[in-house]
Parts: structure tokens; sequence; C-alpha cells
């Protein structure tokens, strides 16, 4: 199963190393985002710096939604979906792979996104650890659940309005836990955070387990 | 509705085969119609014992009686989302179109009970709070409910083949109640960190006057019976658009070939009235041209 999944996440990860859709496109919209926000809220009067951990997860959320959807949009074209499923590979496996690919790139959107806050809202980080250990966590629940309703909405018409309406409610937990704990963060009272982190760790759980189990139906079916 | 489908065409179990009466031109039978009527008689009960026969609250005045119909909506959406699940789950495990079916119509009411639920808690709040919506952990979570029922119905109303359709929605309707058990516990985390008491602490349950608990109690029963009549006819309803889907196109294509047979065999009955020599190829294009 993990031998399928470093094949599965190697393959993704190749394909966006030649493509640098995500990079080129998934990257400069997080971005955009940050700077959307400025404009919405006035940069004056130090609201962004304050309402940094939220407007932070709300752009990972956004660009997550994309990158997920390129994530599928790959697997679509000339019956890929179909070669996958003759592959003979573990669909276990193909599910942690692509959650592990997804995952790779969050995790680089989320520091780029990092040093944005940093430098356009003027946020002071700190409490790295706490910060660092929520990242991961977040990142985890994110591509977990991602990649399960992911796979729900793939090779459907509906797909790209169907998948943020199923995803962005399952991962309300998500974003309340991450902005807590990054806001007990930056606030400098870490105890606060870390209960939150375990929620993470254990919506991250719930979905890993879900995915394993229910990924291979969903896949048998196009 | 009405529909022509036969007997014999509808698997045992069915709509049909339930409703007792023979052709199902109907979502309707004999039992339906007695639940029909005892929840109509509740409903004007309901309606006596919570607008006449019971107190004002002490504290909420007349306010209170919007609880009769708030907090059995509010319970029947959780019901209807557990049925989902559960439904979904059989469904997964056995592939029985049933119980797929039974999660469906069950979710599509769920969907209605809880916008029942927030619309008569809003009109509750906007007297007694001031402001129609709080951030309130209950709130919250169950405006959350209301979107995931959403996503799902979303999944039932994809554009896809049956079994596509159902095998999708029966895991997102698996992982309903996971979601609403996950999301309802961590809205109440991210509230209660703010503030200490819940809103309803205070007034509803510390004192239920004897009738207003009466009330109260016929609301649930009442709105059980409202549930369980939508969810048949619902139900019903779903299985006979299923049978259209499956059946109506080998059918459409039945009447047309019928047609077709039925205007040769007028048109072959005056070229035989013609007494006219006719070559004979012209048989053959006539159809072909038809």
């Amino acid at each position: 199963m993990f031998r399928d999944a470093a094949l599965i996440a190697g393959k993704d990860l190749r394909l966006e190393a030649r493509s640098r859709v995500a990079l080129n496109q998934v990257v400069p919209f997080a971005l955009l985002v940050l700077v959307l926000f400025a404009f919405a809220l006035d940069p004056d009067r130090g609201i962004l710096s304050r309402a940094t951990p939220g407007l932070y997860w709300i752009a990972v959320l956004f660009s997550a939604l994309l990158a997920i959807q390129r994530a599928f949009t790959i697997e679509s074209a000339d019956g890929n979906r179909d070669a996958l499923r003759l592959s003979g590979l573990d669909p276990a496996g193909i599910y942690l792979g692509k959650a592990a690919a997804i995952a790779v790139q969050l995790a680089v959107l989320e520091v780029l996104l990092g040093i944005g806050v940093a430098v356009l809202y003027s946020t002071h980080l700190a409490g790295w650890g706490l910060l660092v250990v929520t990242c991961v966590g977040a990142t985890a629940a994110i591509a977990a659940a991602g990649t399960l309703y992911g796979v729900l909405a793939a090779g459907l018409r509906v797909r790209e309005t169907l998948l943020p309406l199923l995803l962005l409610p399952v991962l309300a937990p998500v974003l309340i836990a991450s902005t807590r704990a990054f806001e007990a963060a930056l606030s400098g009272a870490t105890a606060d955070g870390w209960p939150w982190v375990g929620l993470l760790a254990v919506f991250a759980l719930v979905y890993i387990v879900a995915g394993v189990v229910g990924f291979g139906p969903l896949l048998e079916e196009t | 509705m009405t529909t022509h489908l036969t007997q014999s065409e509808l698997p045992p179990g069915a709509a049909g085969g339930r409703s007792g009466d023979g052709v199902p031109t109907g979502t309707g039978s004999r039992g339906t119609r007695i639940l029909g009527l005892v929840a109509l008689l509740g409903l004007v009960f309901l309606g006596l014992i919570g607008l006449w026969a019971s107190p004002e609250d002490r504290i909420q005045g007349n306010l209170v009686r919007i609880l009769y119909v708030h907090v059995p909506s509010a319970m029947l959406a959780y019901l209807a989302c557990f049925i989902t699940t559960v439904g979904s789950a059989v469904y997964l495990w056995k592939k029985s179109r049933w119980w797929d079916l039974v999660a469906y119509a069950s979710a599509e009411i769920g969907a209605v009970f809880t916008g029942i639920t927030l619309v008569t808690g809003m009109l509750w709040g906007r007297p007694t709070w001031g402001v129609y919506w709080v951030w309130d952990a209950r709130l919250t979570s169950t405006a959350m409910l209301f979107l995931l029922l959403l996503g799902y119905l979303a999944v039932r109303r994809i554009p896809a083949a049956a079994p596509v359709r159902s095998k999708r929605s029966a895991i997102v309707g698996l992982l309903l109640v996971p979601n609403v058990i996950i999301v309802r516990q961590s809205v109440e985390w991210w509230r209660t960190l703010h503030q200490e008491a819940t809103l309803f602490a205070n007034g509803l349950e510390s004192e239920i006057h004897g009738l207003m608990l009466f009330a109260w109690f016929v609301g649930v029963v009442v709105f059980g019976v409202i549930f369980a009549w939508l969810l048949i006819h619902r139900f019903r309803l779903a299985w006979l658009q299923e049978q259209i889907e499956e059946h109506g196109l080998e059918r459409a294509i039945a009447d047309r070939r019928a047609e077709a047979d039925a205007e040769a065999e007028i048109s072959g009955a005056a070229e035989a009235a013609d007494p006219s020599p006719t070559e004979p190829g012209t048989d053959s294009n006539g159809e072909a041209a038809r």
C-alpha cells in the first residue's frame, strides 16, 4: 500500500514539476487573495494583521480547492481513471499517494503564504512550534478530506461547482481549529492552541481512514 | 402523480406492492391516507393546545409557543440525518436500492425540517435577543447541518447513471453523521471559548409547566407522524421516478414503433384498396422514407 502510495505521489509531483500548473497558477491565485483581502479590509488600521489567522487559512482553503481540482483533472484525460483502476495498484495506496501529493503542494503554498502575510500584512510571526505543527495537521486534514471528496466529484460535468459545496462545510472544523491555533500562537498564548491541534489530528485521522476504506468503491464507478 | 407503469413492471416491495391497492397511479395508499388524516388532526390538536390551552411562559410570554414547532422540527432534522446515514451504509453494504431511496427521501425531508428549524429559530430570536442571528454553537451547527444536507442533495441530482449517482451519494450520506458530529463539537468548542453560557440554559429547561410539556410532547408526536407520512410519499415518488428513468426510454420507443406499425397498416390498407399497379420497390422505399 505504501509503495503504491509513493509511486502515485511521485507521479503526481513529477507531473507538477514538469507542468508547473500549481506553481504558476495556484500560488499566484493565493497571493491574489491576500491582496484582495487588503482591498476589502482597510489596510491602515491594523485589521489585516489582527485578522491574519483567518485570512491566511481562508486563502489556503480556496487555493486547496484549486489544487484538488487539478489533482483529479490530470486523471480525467485519456481514460486515466480506467488505467489507474487496471494498474493493479491498491486503491488505498492510490488514495494515500494522491493525498500526499496534494499535501506536499499545500505545504509549499503555506510557506509562501506565510511569507506573504508577514510581508504584506506586517504580521509578526511567533510561536513557531505551534505554527508549524498546526500547518502539518491542517495540511493533512485538508488533503485527506479533499482527496476523498475530490474523487467523488471527479469525472462529473458539475465537478467545479460541486466540490466547493461538498468540501467547504466539511472543512469548517479545520478552518476553526487552525485559525484558533494560529491566533493562540501569534498572541503568545501557545497553551490555548494545542487542543485545536488535537482536533486537527483527529479530523485528519478520521478522513484518512474513511479515504483508505472508501476510495476503492469510488474509483470503480465512472 | 400518474404514471403508465403497471404492477407487473414493479419489483416486489416497490410502491405498488406496498400500497396494497393494485396499480400505483399515485404515491398514496390506504395506510398513508390514514396517516395523513392523523397528521392533520394532530396538527389541529397541536394548534389548539399550543395556541390556546397552554399558558404563557413567565419569561418569554407568548414567544414560547413557537418552540412547540421549533424543537420537534430540530429533533426530526437530526433523526432524518441519522436515517440518511443508516440508509447509505446499508446501501453500500447490501446494494439495496430500497435503502438508497430511503436515504434520499430522508435527506430531502431533513433539509426541509432543518430549514423550518432555522426560520422558526430566527423568528424566535428576533424578539428574544433583538437579532435574527447570533453565533451560538447550536445555531451555527444547525446551519452547517443544513449546508451539509444541501451538499448531499446536490450529489443526488448530478446528471449521471443511476448506480454511479447512488454510490457517490451513499458515500456522502455515510459521512453525513460523522461530519455533523465533528462540526458540532468543533463549533461548540469554538463558541464556548468565547462565551460561557448557552442560550437555552435558562428559561426553557429550568421549569416547564405541565401543559407546556404536554404541548411540546404533542408537537414531537405530530411532527413525527408528518415526517413518516412525507418519508413514505417521497420514497414512493423516488421509486416511481427511478422506474421512469429505467423504463421510460424503452416505453417511448415501443410507443413510437406501435404508432409506425399502425400507420403502416393504414397505408397498407389504402394501397390494397388502390387498384393502380405499383412497382415492387415502392413499399420498402416508403418505409425507408418514413
